[in-house]
This record gives C-alpha cells, sequence and structure tokens, in this order.
C-alpha cells in the first residue's frame, strides 16, 4: 500500500498531542519491528503497531485513529519490554486511544453490556475495561 | 508477624476462593495478613496518559492508608492491583512535580512520598517466609500434580515493577515444587491472556486464551495455576468458549496459587472453596487423592 506523504498530509497538532499524552518519543523508533514480532494481538490487527509508530511519525492522523490497533491493544506490554529503543508503545496507545475517548466517544458502551454478562465478570474486568475504552 | 493487606474489589466478591484460601495458609504459617482499613478500588490499570493524574488518586490513597495504620509495608495478592498500586508507589517515589500536584490537589489527606513498600503476595512468601518454612509446614504434598505456572502480563512488566526478572522466572516454580507438585513450565506462561479484551472484543479474548491452553495441554500440564482473577476467568470459565471453537483442546482446570498454598499445608476443600473454580477443579483433586487425605 503506498501512502502519499508530504506537508499537506502532515498533521501536526496531531504529533504534538501524542507526544504530550504520551511522554514517549516514538520518532526514534526504528523501524525494527519487534514490537509487531511479540505483540499476542498482532493477528487482529489491521495495522502492526510498527507501522502505527510510523504513520504517528509522519502525523498520518486518519491512518492512525480510523485504525483498530490501538483497541485491541490489551496493555500487555510486551512490545515497551522489548523495544530496542526504549518506546512505551503501550503508553503511545494510551494517546491514540485517549484522542477519540477525549470527544467523548465510548469504544465501550456500558449501558449496552447486558446484566448476565455484568454478573458473570469479575469486577477487575469491567473496571480496566470501562478505564480503558470509555470516555 | 502481621502485616497490611490489601484484597482489592474481585478477591472480596468473584475471588472469594483466591482470597479465604490465602489468608487461612498465611496464619497457618504465623502470619496474620491484617485488611487495610477503608481501601478502595486501585483503579485496576494503571494509567499511563502522561497528564492523568486524577486516576493516581485511587491508588495513592490506599498507601496512604497503610502509612496511616503506622505500616511501610502492603501485600497485596490479586496481580493487577499489585501492578497498579506498585506503579503509582513508584511514580510517587521518583517523580516531584507530579508528587507535589497529587499531594496539594489531596488536601484532606496527609502528604504521601512514597514511603511504603507494595509487595506481591508470591514475593512475600520467598523473602519473608521463605521455601524452607512453608516445606516443613506441608500436610499434603501435591505430588503427581504437574501444573503450569501462568504469570500473564502483571507480574512481571514492566521490569520496574517486575516481581523478579522475566529471563530467569523460578518464583512460581519454587513455590510449586516446595509443594510437591510437577512444574511444566510452558512457553505461554508470560503470554497476554487478552485482559479486558475479553469484555471489548471477547473473539480476540477467546483466541488469546485458546493459545495459552493449547501450549499448557501440549507440554503436558494437568492444570494452570495463576495469581489473577481476571487471568483464572479468562483461562478458566472462559474456557468453555475455547473448547467449543477448538475441538483439539481438552479441559484444563485452573486454580490460584492460594489454594494450592492451602490445600498442601492440609487446610482442606472447604478453605480452597474449588467449587468456584470452573472446569473439573474438584475432579482433580479428588482423582489426586488430595482432599481424601485431610
Amino acid at each position: 500500500m503506498t501512502i502519499e506523504i508530504s506537508d499537506k498530509t502532515y498533521d501536526e497538532e496531531f504529533v504534538k498531542k501524542v507526544e504530550d499524552i504520551s511522554g514517549e518519543n516514538f520518532h526514534k523508533c526504528m523501524q525494527c519491528g519487534t514490537c509487531s514480532g511479540g505483540c499476542p494481538m498482532i493477528e487482529h490487527m489491521d495495522i502492526p503497531p510498527r507501522r502505527i509508530m510510523i504513520l504517528t511519525h509522519f502525523g498520518l492522523k486518519d491512518e492512525v485513529i480510523c485504525s483498530k490497533t490501538a483497541w485491541i491493544c490489551a496493555t500487555c506490554n510486551a512490545c515497551s519490554v522489548r523495544c530496542p529503543r526504549g518506546i512505551e508503545l503501550t503508553k503511545v496507545m494510551e494517546a491514540i486511544r485517549q484522542l477519540t475517548l477525549r470527544k467523548n466517544i465510548n469504544y465501550v458502551e456500558p449501558s449496552a453490556i447486558s446484566e448476565e454478562t455484568i454478573a458473570d465478570l469479575p469486577q477487575i474486568a469491567l473496571v480496566s475495561c470501562f478505564r480503558k475504552h470509555t470516555s | 508477624m502481621k502485616i497490611s493487606y490489601y484484597p482489592g474489589c474481585t478477591l472480596k466478591t468473584k475471588a472469594k476462593n483466591m482470597d479465604h484460601p490465602g489468608i487461612a495458609a498465611l496464619k497457618a504459617l504465623g502470619v496474620e495478613l491484617v485488611e487495610l482499613p477503608r481501601w478502595n478500588c486501585c483503579g485496576a490499570v494503571f494509567s499511563l496518559a502522561d497528564d492523568d493524574l486524577l486516576h493516581l488518586l485511587a491508588p495513592v490513597r490506599d498507601l496512604i492508608r497503610v502509612v496511616e495504620q503506622g505500616d511501610n509495608k502492603l501485600v497485596v495478592a490479586c496481580s493487577m492491583c499489585y501492578n497498579t498500586l506498585a506503579r503509582a508507589n513508584l511514580l510517587m517515589q521518583e517523580n516531584s512535580e507530579k508528587r507535589h500536584t497529587i499531594n496539594t490537589f489531596m488536601e484532606e489527606e496527609r502528604d504521601y512520598n512514597g514511603e511504603v513498600e507494595v509487595v506481591h503476595l508470591l514475593s512475600f512468601l520467598r523473602d519473608e517466609i521463605g521455601w524452607e518454612k512453608i516445606r516443613e509446614s506441608i500436610k499434603v504434598p501435591l505430588k503427581g500434580l504437574k501444573i503450569a505456572p501462568y504469570y500473564g502480563c502483571t507480574l512481571l512488566r514492566p521490569q520496574s515493577v517486575a516481581i523478579e526478572p522475566p529471563e530467569k522466572r523460578t518464583l512460581f516454580k519454587d513455590l510449586l515444587e516446595t509443594l510437591g507438585a510437577t512444574v511444566v513450565d510452558f512457553p505461554a506462561s508470560n503470554d497476554c491472556c487478552s485482559s479486558y479484551q475479553i469484555l471489548s472484543n471477547p473473539d480476540v479474548g477467546i483466541e488469546a486464551v485458546s493459545k495459552i491452553l493449547e501450549s499448557a495441554e501440549s507440554w503436558g500440564a494437568d492444570a494452570i495455576v495463576t495469581s489473577c482473577p481476571l487471568c483464572e476467568y479468562n483461562l478458566g470459565k472462559r474456557q468453555e468458549d475455547a473448547l467449543k471453537k477448538h475441538d483439539t483442546l481438552k479441559e484444563l482446570p485452573t486454580f490460584y496459587f492460594t489454594q494450592l498454598l492451602a490445600l498442601a499445608l492440609g487446610l482442606g476443600a472447604e478453605v480452597c472453596k474449588f467449587e468456584l473454580n470452573y472446569n473439573g477443579a474438584t475432579r482433580l483433586m479428588e482423582s489426586k487423592n488430595f482432599l481424601t487425605v485431610v
């Protein structure tokens, strides 16, 4: 897939926001792919974590925000502990999720969860899911 | 010996089979786990957004409760609570700017500077009680039980709060061998069980669970042991969904380490509450004659 990169496609505000919310310097990613190679959720993602890093670096907001990758990430930290550049990718994924959640858009709608599911789940499943996937 | 204990919300409700045997086992080993007064939910996950201090208030409040008790150590059994409390504690120790903001914001609380040590119950067993003492107290050795220790994510990652170096993890193994069990060290031991994705993206969750079960089974495990109620739910109760999807998988009981410890210490099925586990937990223990010996 060819992606056009130019000053017209570079969304500076998006890059700055991901930098600020994540607190991570993802620009130092050298595209080695260790994150994608060790990600237990990779087969369910539309864009591998390695590619999310470079797309974010190039300020391609729509590709990153519309991808389901950050929503499939379970924050297991396998990528972060293996990254040879010391980037905490889980914080970058958090920032990407936050850009949507902070617009009051939920990924999971608590009111749509059935009573049976709520009764069945352990509390930490509900609390952690709401923390990660609701605004 | 008395020590402050943080049970967390799930151990008081869905995971009583982790909480009760843990308290009883420690009592048998001469330690009283004293439940922290006025504890609140830690938030289950550590806040990863750099500008989000609000979600640090809950775990920091819990740590302040420990100081109020005149204590400087907090034992946590649940892996997710441990991770959240330990990381919040680390931040309060290392980041003076955020510490100042949080302390100023919580005007009604005393200032907190990271004075408390957050310890996982597994580390406590190794460091404060010791394998020797546990070995001497064993009444029902778990002989012939081939068990796969499942660490999951939050005991080992990130490295700053890991209970031991991930590349040479031995804690679970040492505990299980002390209890007389045979350890099955399997490759998916610290893979992710999908955590909260079981609610957001259940299909993704079931695939992650299936891979872990498949790995443990192929290495010859009779059962899996864990220290996280969400791992136990995903690998245990949701195993039914994995079995429906993959007919090559076999039923594989899941246990909390506190249950195996209590069982080996001779505290019996009533304390261990195997009926709250899923998928043949009691059946497996009966077939190994661990329940009839007591």
